[in-house]
């Protein structure tokens, strides 16, 4: 198979050489240009030395912080429940079976339930609380992506927590510890990867999710995402979105690096 | 015992929210009236509406047909890939080759989709009459599949034994019967569960799509944007309602090939 090695080698070669080289190259390539097509630094310089883009940054970090956050308060617990079931194949099926539906769809639907007429709100009504105004808020942009993201915290944690060998917790248990040792003694450590990687999986996106931004945000919130399309599609600013593009890619790795999973163990 | 109820009332409370949207959705498709907030009576004129709208069953069909040929040439370029991959000898080269492949698994869309539509913007410029539409759709597509449809075969080929290419090349084999009697057989439900991942990312984009699409062709994700920003339209709803038909069908012909290829392998293991 050897000598046939070359001849594969030539479309994925090509894939890798436009879809994966070029694109990286022309993206910090433009992040150093300026809008004449000159090579300087101002807009790394504006970057850093603006306020606002500074706050975008760091907003755009705490929002998918607390989106990571959320999906892994209560993804975690539903992983560990999940486990415990019967069909539990099953089980997981019907949580995976939502991500299946376009993230538009089920941002469209938050827009009918969080209205101001809308579900919710006519939920809160027979208990005699006025409406208000949810969607377009701070609140609604985090409910809705943590709902999106939710099954791709789960599904790695709960692979994970079933490939933990049951002796070790009868192990635990029968060496004296109760339950709440034995979780942070034995179940926690042993689902860490994949609790790495959930966080990988949501933390990168959630940065970049323009759509909700857009759609369930209502402009209040800006992520680096809302920033690039912004920068790329409206005021055609290219070089400054290439830029954010640029810090959005550091941060990734950054992420990447902080959840890598150690090779060999277990 | 306590505890397990607990459990239960968890995971009801989680499924409950988690499947509401949905269900909240498709309820709505069958309102008589115009909104998503009160329930009029049950009438299937949206469904009317969804059947008599040309252009957004135009949409529906082009989204499907670059579905297909997206997945189905991202699923040719990622068996190359594989098999160069998985060919390559040298230790560093291929660590190399696997961690290129899935940069952009982990890249964001919008990072995919800003570096794409640079991409084809230059090219557009050297290349005359390269323009932002189905082509660039279909490029940026079959782009960002090809590194899951790798993902999901090399495991295979990985597993597979070395003996027996060489005993296909000991009976007069050449290289391409090799490849297409041995090994790309053996790498079938690979393959399949490769095209079907691509096939559900393809349909699934909208950020990189939204990107590079220019104006002259749109998809269901991009169309189905343009429409939440104008508010509701209940015509919306009945379409994710035929989705969520079309997923259940998926999620289910997708278990039955994973099942079916699980216990041929199972049958596999008890023969040898």
């Amino acid at each position: 198979m050897q000598k046939m090695r070359s001849l594969f080698a030539v479309p994925y070669a090509l894939w890798l050489m436009f879809f994966v080289f070029a694109p990286i190259a022309l993206i910090v390539g433009y992040s150093l240009m300026d809008i004449n097509g000159h090579l300087t630094l101002t807009n790394y310089q504006d970057f850093f030395s603006s306020s606002n883009y500074l706050l975008l940054t760091l907003s755009s970090f705490w929002y998918a912080l607390l989106i990571t956050l959320c999906t892994l308060l209560f993804g975690y617990p539903m992983a560990y429940c999940l486990t415990h079931l019967k069909h539990r194949d099953l089980w997981l099926m019907l949580v995976i079976l939502p991500t299946w539906i376009s993230l538009l769809l089920k941002a469209y639907a938050f827009i009918g339930i969080f209205g101001i007429h809308g579900g919710v709100n006519q939920f809160l009504g027979l208990f005699g609380i006025p409406a208000r105004q949810i969607l377009f808020t701070n609140f609604s942009f985090v409910f809705v992506s943590a709902y999106i993201e939710l099954p791709f915290m789960i599904l790695p944690i709960y692979n994970s927590l079933v490939e933990i060998d049951s002796s070790l917790i009868f192990a635990s248990y029968d060496l004296g510890a109760n339950k709440w040792q034995t979780f942070t003694k034995i179940i926690w450590p042993l689902s860490l990867s994949g609790v790495k990687s959930g966080i990988q999986a949501i933390f990168i996106p959630s940065l970049s999710l323009f759509m909700l931004t857009r759609l369930i945000g209502g402009n209040h919130v800006i992520t680096l995402g809302t920033a690039i399309e912004e920068h790329f599609l409206v005021t055609q600013n290219w070089g400054m979105g290439a830029t954010i593009g640029v810090v959005l890619i550091i941060i990734m790795l950054l992420v990447m690096g902080l959840t890598r999973q150690r090779k060999g163990g277990s | 015992m306590k505890k397990n109820k607990i459990a239960t009332l968890y995971l009801t409370v989680m499924f409950i929210v988690l499947y509401l949207p949905i269900f909240y959705l498709i309820g709505f498709s069958f309102n008589a009236g115009q909104t998503m907030n009160k329930f009029t009576g049950f009438s299937l004129v949206h469904f009317q509406e969804l059947f008599s709208d040309s252009r957004l069953l135009l949409i529906l069909l082009e989204t499907f047909l670059l579905a297909f040929l997206s997945a189905l040439l991202a699923t040719l370029v990622g068996i190359c890939g594989t098999l160069w991959i998985r060919y390559t000898k040298k230790k560093v080269t291929k660590n190399a080759l696997l961690a290129a492949n899935n940069l952009l698994l982990v890249s964001p869309d919008v990072i995919i989709g800003a570096s794409f539509l640079i991409l084809f913007t230059v090219l557009g410029k050297v290349i005359s009459g390269f323009n932002l539409g189905f082509l660039t759709v279909l490029l940026s597509h079959v782009a960002f599949s090809v590194p899951i449809v790798v993902l999901m075969i090399l495991p295979q080929l990985e597993k597979m034994n070395e003996s027996l290419i060489f005993a296909a090349q000991d009976l007069g084999a050449n290289y391409w019967q090799t490849l297409t009697n041995v090994i790309l057989p053996y790498l079938t439900p690979g393959i399949i569960a490769g095209y079907f991942m691509a096939f559900t990312y393809s349909l699934d984009d909208f950020a990189v799509t939204f990107f590079v699409t220019g104006g002259g062709f749109t998809t269901l994700s991009v169309e189905i944007y343009s429409r939440a920003r104008q508010g509701v339209s209940l015509e919306v709803n009945a379409l994710s309602t035929l989705v969520f038909v079309f997923a259940l069908v998926l999620v289910a012909g997708y278990y039955w090939i994973s099942q079916d290829g699980s216990s041929s392998r199972k049958k596999r293991k008890k023969r040898g």
